[in-house]
């Protein structure tokens, strides 16, 4: 069920990415892309996959990220795709064959919270680009026009094993923008690194930061009952908004609607093309989330943070809403009080999406290392999860909640090759990436040099000298 | 404190005095013990009123000793954090629960952490339980006040076996922050800072040396009050380490003369520029608390941040000790995976475990009580399901002072009882 909704929030997204044709209205002459929501082209990616040729990983230990482990295995890459993986397959002539005995085999990590690019290093504030605190309704802005893509942090994600993640603009507004999801590639502009056809996330935010911020300027909201009437006020409005723009196609008289970017990107919700991903940490707060997501007719994507979602957990997962959320992150404010180390696994344990998030430049490199945290603090429990299930926490769940699971998040033929090979089990803390592949092309591999960081602010820097 | 407060301590007090008197052997086990014994590949650790009675391979388990089985486990010290806030506040964000800064403009180096500290804090038996024993806690600064703090203020040693003593020696550290943020204070530039430091340096010489003066108001203007020259006095005189916080190599070169000119004891933080300048750190016998994970410029004064940072300085000669990452120490169970990052990075195991044992000790001047699993030592120890590095393994006894710790916090009270909610409850059986 929420696989297919997914799926058609793909296929409405993947359309969007082109110039989408004309729209079907009885208007004699079409409206210019830019003043219909319909139309517009917006930032279309231009991500082109690097050259490859087909590889086999031979003998590796593969976590497919399905729930399965596959010991002495290989897995055939071919045209940046997996070909087919299985233990004691044969490897055809024209492969290159790595060696990955005694290593393992994961897909790409996903890390379905960064700010990366967005609040770049160094930390100056001429690099602090993903609050627009200015509005406690601030869903006009678009993360991908804040991105940059010198960030030193995609650099150190790459070579930690990150092969795509969801940007996404801060959290002390109640809308505080769009996502956009990345291929953690190098390359000079955002559209080079935008996720071909991933749809659009809409970051909302409960509790402590906008009743903080806006209470600080002495204005609404200044309490959670005041952050739930602005959820409400726009929800409104954006219903409104889109049934204008239906009427007009649909009568095709009079003038059209003006356009407003952020009844837009609310529309978009409403429509079910943009996926709403909620940083939101309490319990009780979720469930008041849940309810005005009824009350309007959209769905919550996620629950970001979402520390307390062991409280609730069989109602995540009836509602199949994911929780991204850390294993040792809690204390600093109230709201992240009673964070436990088990959350990701309680979340498994009841059939839920867990899915292990970074927001952090340091934490993206070792998602895998925070997953083997939540899973060793479950396994105290008495929850008992396999290594090969909890590698979805950082794989496929995450590929689920961005809406590209489709094509990446696990080792099956078809998808794409976007694989990390480990130099030990990846819930070791001494576990580092070797090599990693981005739609079947190495993008990291820590033998080579070729692959040392990209970014250009580091150029001429002191202390760059030696190779890392 | 109330009547039934005290009465409450008391109880617990006297609970707790059978505890420390018992013996008890820990059989079964490998011992790292990173003293005298070196590692012990399986063997026998007995611990009597509260101290190391006795570890090695051919150790016998006393007639009368509780025995615990470690069932081919690790046994380590307990773990040193060389920097850290457990105590001193509980929830950064509500500023009343939080004493870890002041902002006093007529307080500076006086400040004293281990005044004021609260053994109750939800904080401390989740921190025991990624092993951590003792810390070095550590004031910080804040700079709401206008930023006219010099210093932080005085670092103490506590034990976190959660008594109402758990100040173990105070006043074994002085904090001051240089290099960026120390120059903002300082008025916008580094060499301002510098300046500063030397003068006020220079008044402490001059007031230790004239305090009936003093008294009678005959010495010239001092910057600092009176409680803060009499801090810093300990400072001047050798006697009580500086923990200077600097990254660039730059700052470091600066702080490491300014060190040796005025002959202040110092230790460097941070330092995540450090490995550029690692002989000039050894050779100054320069000890360094530092970040392992911290690969990224965060700022202008970290462009040389690099992974492999403890193991260039241990290469060099340096005495490293490893501080939990970001989180003000919420996330010091982090500690042993920051240290496994680092032998991930090239750091032997051995140093690798000795900067969040014996090293931190013996910075702090505390190695004679903790710090290693010797005879006759505190016995903070830790036994580990495997190795301590490891998110796998698990703790599955801490004992502070030969007191055996619960291995429960407030949050795993909090799973427990959502499990009984749940449907399966706690046995993983849907």
């Amino acid at each position: 069920m929420r696989h297919a909704t997914i799926l058609a929030a793909l296929a409405l997204a993947g359309c969007a990415a082109k110039p989408a044709p004309g729209p079907v209205t009885a208007s004699s002459k079409p409206l210019p892309a830019g003043l219909d929501p319909s139309r517009d082209p917006g930032f279309p990616s231009r991500y082109v996959a690097r050259p490859q040729t087909p590889v086999a990983l031979v003998g590796a230990t593969v976590l497919t990220g399905t729930g399965v482990e596959i010991t002495a295995g290989t897995v055939l890459v071919r045209e940046g795709r997996i070909e087919a993986v299985g233990a004691g397959l044969l490897v055809p002539a024209g492969y290159t064959k790595v060696d990955a005995r005694g290593r393992w085999v994961t897909p790409g990590v996903i890390d379905a919270h960064s700010h990366l690019g967005v609040y770049a290093h160094p930390g100056v504030p001429a690099n602090d680009d993903g609050n627009e605190l200015t509005d406690p309704n601030t869903a006009q802005v678009w993360a991908e026009h804040s991105v940059w893509p010198q960030d030193p942090g995609f650099d150190t994600a790459r070579e930690a094993g990150v092969t795509a993640m969801q940007i996404l603009p801060g959290s002390g507004n109640l809308f505080g923008g769009r996502s956009v999801t990345l291929k953690n590639v190098p390359a000079d502009t955002v559209q080079g690194m935008k996720f071909p056809g991933a749809p659009y996330g809409l970051k909302m935010a409960c509790g402590e930061n906008p009743k903080r911020v806006y209470g600080a300027k002495g204005r609404a909201p200044s309490t959670r009952m005041g952050n739930v009437a602005g959820y409400r006020a726009a929800w409104i409005n954006a219903a409104d908004y889109a049934r204008k723009w239906d009427k007009w196609r649909a009568e095709g008289k009079g003038d059209p609607p003006k356009r407003d970017l952020q009844l837009d990107t609310l529309a978009g919700v409403l429509k079910g093309e943009i996926l709403v991903q909620n940083h939101c940490y309490r319990a009780d707060e979720m469930a008041i989330m849940i309810d005005i997501a009824r009350e309007f007719g959209y769905k919550i994507t996620a629950f970001h943070h979402a520390t307390e979602a062991y409280k609730i957990a069989p109602l995540l997962a009836r509602e199949g809403i994911c929780v991204a959320t850390w294993a040792n992150w809690w204390g600093y404010k109230m709201e992240v009080y009673d964070a436990i180390e088990e959350n990701a696994a309680m979340i498994e344990r009841a059939g839920g999406c867990a899915v292990i998030h970074s927001d952090d430049g340091t934490l993206i490199q070792h998602l895998n290392q925070e997953a083997a945290v939540a899973l060793s603090a479950g396994r105290r429990a008495g929850i008992r999860i396999s290594e090969a299930e909890a590698v979805k926490w950082f794989t496929a769940n995450p590929a689920k909640m961005l809406g590209i699971a489709d094509r990446t998040g696990s080792i099956e033929p078809g998808k794409a090759a976007d694989l990390v090979l480990w130099s030990a089990n990846p819930f070791s803390i001494y576990a580092l990436a070797d090599r990693v592949w981005i739609d079947g092309a190495t993008v990291y591999d820590r033998k080579d040099p070729t692959y040392r960081r990209h970014s250009d602010f580091l150029l001429g820097q002191p202390g760059q000298e030696l190779p890392r | 404190m109330n009547a039934q407060r005290i009465a409450a301590l008391l109880a617990a007090l006297l609970a707790s005095a059978p505890v420390a008197a018992q013996t008890i052997a820990i059989t079964n086990v490998r011992i790292l013990s990173m003293g005298r014994a070196g590692e012990v590949e399986r063997g026998t650790l007995v611990i009597r009123d509260g101290r190391i009675a006795a570890l090695g391979a051919g150790v016998a388990t006393p007639a009368n000793a509780r025995v615990i089985d470690g069932k081919g486990g690790v046994v380590t010290p307990g773990f040193v954090l060389a920097d850290g806030r457990m105590g001193l506040m509980d929830v950064s964000q509500v500023p009343l629960s939080v004493d870890r800064a002041q902002h006093n403009p007529s307080l500076s180096a006086a400040f004293d952490v281990s005044q004021g500290l609260n053994p109750d804090s939800a904080v401390i038996p989740v921190a025991r339980l990624g092993g951590i024993t003792r810390a070095i806690l550590a004031p910080e600064y804040d700079d709401q006040g206008g930023r006219t703090l010099q210093f932080a203020g005085q670092a103490a040693a506590v034990d976190l076996g959660q008594r109402a003593d758990m100040v173990m020696r105070p006043r074994v550290a002085m904090i001051l922050e240089l290099g960026e943020n120390g120059a903002e204070r300082a008025g916008g530039a580094r060499g301002a800072a510098l300046v500063e430091l030397r003068a006020t340096l220079a008044d402490v010489r001059d007031y230790a040396r004239r305090r009936a003066a003093y008294e009678r108001g005959q010495t010239r203007d001092y910057r600092l009050s009176r409680a803060d020259l009499e801090a810093l006095v300990p400072v001047v005189e050798g006697r009580m380490p500086v923990i200077v916080s600097v990254d660039r190599a730059s700052d470091i070169v600066e702080i490491l003369a300014l060190a040796r000119e005025e002959k202040v004891k110092i230790i460097l933080d941070g330092a995540a520029e450090g490995w550029r300048v690692a002989d000039r750190i050894a050779q100054a016998g320069v000890p360094v608390i530092l970040d392992a994970r911290l690969d990224l410029p965060g700022s202008f004064e970290q462009l040389g941040a690099r992974n492999d940072n403890a193991a260039r300085l241990f290469a060099a000669g340096v005495t490293i000790a490893i501080k939990d990452g970001e989180g003000g120490s919420y996330r010091a169970r982090e500690l042993r995976y920051d240290t496994g990052h680092a032998v991930a990075h090239g750091l032997p195991y051995a140093a690798a475990l000795a900067a969040i044992t014996i090293n931190p000790a013996r910075m702090f001047g505390i190695d004679d009580r903790i710090g290693s699993l010797d005879i006759g030592k505190d016995a903070d120890v830790v036994l580990w399901s495997g190795d301590p590095l490891e998110p796998l393994s698990q703790p599955g006894a801490v004992f502070v002072k030969g007191i055996e710790q619960p291995l429960t916090t407030r949050q795993t009270e909090l799973r427990d009882r959502y499990l009984a909610k749940q449907p399966w409850g706690g046995t993983g059986a849907p």
